[in-house]
């Protein structure tokens, strides 16, 4: 029976339709056999324009030559025949064929000569080649970094410190009017941004430039220095609150898109899908060798990193069945288990938390005593808060991985659950700080401080010191990362090298941990977004920050690194990256708005001087409007478009949902259907031949 | 890359570099192929040689590097590789090539691969995902339409000089 049915297939399935359509196929793309006999190539060329004419009737609309998968003299043939083709069409269509072709031509030269201009295109190459596609997505998301933070920081400038500086020294003929004084409490007025004056120590300006205080306060890297109500060029007013107000919300919303534009692939497959497919073997194993890989010890590498990864897959596999076959009694021991770890989880984590209010706490309280002359001692103190803050960023991480081994998941699940709770401490850690700052920039004990809605007398102007502590934030994260390459990775490299004792060598290099560098810097970018509206120059800060890293990680990289044992895919490790920086633009957007919205805005500086909170520039300029105008947006903001608008936002996304869902069922039924049809057939085939012989 | 390719020649043969075959062995000491387990798989399907030699042209490695360019399109990329990872040439994946296939990823020598039962178990998998009409083998639509849901392979498929 194994050779009949073996012989019936070969019989009747070379006869099959399917089995024809697929010989021509091959038969026209060459097949090993077929591409040295000349008439099979031209039988495969008429094939190819047989399929032509097949697929656009009476229109020979072919495919352009090199999407064939064929031979270059056979694509030189295929191009011939197409030529004679065309002489057989009309002028029009000659025309429209002919200069379709040139426009393609023409579009893919621009593009060439783009991609030149791409940023550090040269280096990235040559990473890509030495360490593979999962590191080298880590330096394209620094270069898209940085141009992000370009483009966030050229917005900033055009719209809110150009203006501001251009009417404040008379450029183009123009002027500035002063934010009228309103009926506020005098004593809420007064600030005196101490710039230095007379002689002062060197030490000052290092100290100054460091934490952002004395002649850094009152440049324009900081809100306090933005007075002006409006700038007038010649007869155009332009309305500067506004405008600072405005660009904010353009550089997150600019944000928000560009990320969601570039997350757009990654998300695309996992919607239709079911099954994980970054996890699938067929991934895994079609498209698992990196053919960049020129280097043979990184081929050596990625071979044993493809071997250990298949065999933990399967070995998952099998665990997987055998966690199905766990008892009650096993359950219910690991379930109190894993409970009694969170627990200690969240008891790490409210330890920070507690750590960083306090540290913020004795900082602000200590460094507004400007009697300590100290230089080292005030500046440890300022930047206290920084400090805790990266000592949990670090100290957490390893806590965490020390302790999910306890709680006993699957290996795949270890890693994300390890890491979501890394991303959430590092965030959250940003969110106390600001929360702590608050909480003593809104603590008002006196009457007169209630009138001003915050405490004057330390924060005359809160929204400069908050983005003092950002920009502290910035600098801070900037040494460590330098310090850390300097004094730990090249020493290591060294000791590694020349010294052969046991400990050193077993110790070894560092490999280049993807998850902790990425978050590292979308720490930073969260940092850079929070802080922009309260220091409009910092993205400029940022974005030479992160050119800087990118040179000095890749120096780091080349020479003291050695390439991961079990590197992340390029793939899902682009969407990672996206989908951590999103979540980070999205907690950006919680501590905004309560800053714009929520409290009061400072009256003795900045440009919401003359205003309650800084949204409320927004009312003021639409009562501006004609009334017209005014109705419809009222009507737009009122309740009666709003309930209805929301109404049909949800069906619309019940129907897609519902569509997805319906095509899911049908694509599952068409396999289900091409099973049954291939068994019919095999089954039929087999009646046949029976049938044959007797 | 005409200059990479005519460096692949002996010196007397540089000249006419276009019309000159380079032998195997030389293509083989390219740094983008020396450290690839499918160099022999790679030449053999790109190469037009008629003595079976898998020697190739220069119009071969421009071949070559097309398909594995980024301008290449995902289509023609799975069809050579398809063709690439097809051990027997004969059309199909059946499990002796998934089974070479595997152990050219995990490396030559002994200690490299994986066992048999482990073998077997990646097998099935495979199979499972991908062969749609459950003949135990993939065929090139089948194969075409697991790549197009793979997110990896149009950024592994492809070397760049």
């Amino acid at each position: 029976p194994e050779e009949t049915r073996a012989a019936a297939p070969v019989d009747f399935l070379q006869e099959l339709p399917s089995y024809q359509s697929a010989l021509r196929r091959r038969a026209a793309a060459g097949g090993t056999q077929g591409r040295r006999a000349a008439p099979q190539g031209s039988a495969g060329l008429r094939a190819a324009e047989a399929r032509g004419p097949e697929q656009e009737g009476g229109e020979l609309a072919a495919r352009p030559a090199r999407e064939y998968p064929l031979s270059i003299a056979e694509k030189r043939r295929l191009r011939d025949c197409q030529q004679a083709d065309i002489e057989y069409l009309s002028g029009w269509k000659q025309w429209k064929r002919t200069s379709s072709k040139s426009l393609k031509k023409v579009l893919g030269e621009v593009k060439e000569l783009l991609s030149y201009l791409e940023l550090w295109r040269h280096d990235i190459r040559s990473i890509e080649g030495k360490f593979g596609t999962g590191i080298q997505s880590y330096f394209s998301f620094l270069r898209f970094l940085v141009l992000l933070n370009f483009v966030i920081f050229i917005l900033m400038f055009s719209f809110v410190t150009l203006p501001t500086i251009i009417s404040e020294y008379g450029i183009f003929n123009s002027s500035f009017t002063k934010i009228p004084p309103k009926n506020i409490e005098p004593h809420c007025t007064v600030y005196k941004p101490s710039g230095n004056k007379g002689l002062v120590y060197f030490y000052t300006y290092l100290k100054d430039l460091l934490s952002g205080t004395g002649f850094l306060e009152v440049t324009s890297l900081f809100y306090g220095y933005y007075t002006i109500d409006a700038a007038w060029l010649s007869i155009l007013r332009y309305n500067l609150p506004l405008a600072y107000l405005l660009a904010t919300f353009a550089y997150l919303a600019l944000s928000l898109l560009w990320i969601i534009k570039r997350s757009g692939e990654g998300f695309k497959q996992s919607l239709v899908h079911d099954e994980d497919q970054f996890q699938s073997y067929c991934n895994k194993v079609f498209a698992g060798w990196d053919f960049c890989i020129t280097d043979p010890n990184a081929a050596q590498l990625k071979h044993r990193s493809l071997q250990y990864e298949l065999q933990t897959d399967l070995e998952e596999e099998r665990l997987k069945r055998k966690i199905a076959d766990r008892t009650m009694k096993e359950k219910l021991r690991i379930y109190s288990l894993r409970i009694f770890i969170n627990i200690i989880v969240i008891a790490v984590l409210s330890g920070c938390f507690y750590s960083i209010y306090r540290a913020t706490v004795f900082s602000q309280e200590n460094s507004n005593d400007i009697s300590n002359t100290n230089f080292q001692a005030n500046l440890l103190v300022q930047y206290l808060p920084s400090m805790v803050i990266t000592l949990a960023n670090f100290i957490a991480p390893q806590i965490f991985s020390f302790l999910i081994r306890f709680e006993d998941y699957s290996p795949a699940f270890e890693i994300r659950l390890t890491l979501m709770r890394c991303i959430f401490v590092r965030l959250a850690n940003i969110g106390v700080l600001l929360f702590s700052l608050w909480s003593q920039i809104s603590y008002c004990a006196t009457e007169k401080c209630k009138a001003c809605g915050y405490n004057y007398e330390l924060y005359p102007c809160w929204e400069s010191e908050v983005g003092q502590e950002m920009y502290k934030l910035m600098i801070f994260d900037f040494i460590i990362i330098l310090a850390v390459t300097l004094f730990v990775d090249f020493p290591r490299k060294l000791l590694v090298t020349h010294c052969s004792c046991k400990p050193v060598q077993w110790c070894g290099l560092q490999e280049f941990g993807i998850s902790d560098n990425v978050l590292e810097i979308i720490y930073g970018q969260t940092i850079c977004w929070i802080g922009t509206f309260f220091s409009p120059l910092l993205p400029a800060i940022a974005t030479i920050k992160y050119f800087i890293i990118f040179y000095v990680k890749k120096i780091s990289l080349m020479h003291t690194r050695k390439p991961a044992a079990r590197p992340i895919r390029a793939s899902s490790s682009n969407f990672f990256f996206l989908v951590v920086l999103l979540i980070g633009l999205i907690l950006a957007f919680i501590p905004l708005g309560i800053s714009i919205a929520h409290i009061p805005s400072s009256k003795a500086c900045g440009p919401f001087r003359s205003f309650n909170t800084s949204w409320a520039v927004i009312p003021d300029t639409i009562l501006g409007f004609p009334t017209g105008l005014q109705q419809v947006l009222h009507g737009i903001a009122s309740e009666a478009f709003a309930v209805p608008f929301f109404m049909v936002i949800c069906l619309v996304m019940f129907y897609f949902i519902a569509l997805a869902g319906a095509h899911k069922r049908v694509v599952e039924q068409l396999r289900e259907q091409l099973v049954m049809e291939s068994r019919d057939k095999l089954f039929l085939i087999r009646k046949i031949t029976e049938a044959q012989r007797h | 890359a005409y200059k990479r390719f005519s460096e692949l020649l002996p010196k007397e043969e540089r000249e006419n570099a276009c019309s000159a075959r380079v032998p195997k062995s030389q293509i083989l000491t390219l740094p983008e192929l020396r450290a690839n387990p499918f160099q022999h798989r790679i030449c053999r399907v790109f190469s037009t040689s008629y003595d079976g030699d898998d020697s190739m042209s220069f119009e071969d490695f421009l071949d070559m590097l097309s398909v594995f360019s980024d301008s290449a399109t995902s289509d023609i990329k799975s069809h050579y590789a398809f063709r690439i990872f097809d051990f027997d040439d004969d059309g199909t994946l059946d499990r002796k090539d998934l089974e070479k296939l595997v152990n050219c990823l995990t490396g030559q020598g002994e200690e490299s691969r994986l066992s048999n039962a482990e073998m077997e178990q990646l097998i099935q998998n495979i199979l499972e995902e991908s062969d749609i009409d459950k003949d135990g083998t993939i065929n090139l639509s089948e194969f075409q339409h697991v790549i197009s849901r793979s997110p990896d392979f149009a950024s592994s498929f492809k070397i760049v000089l």
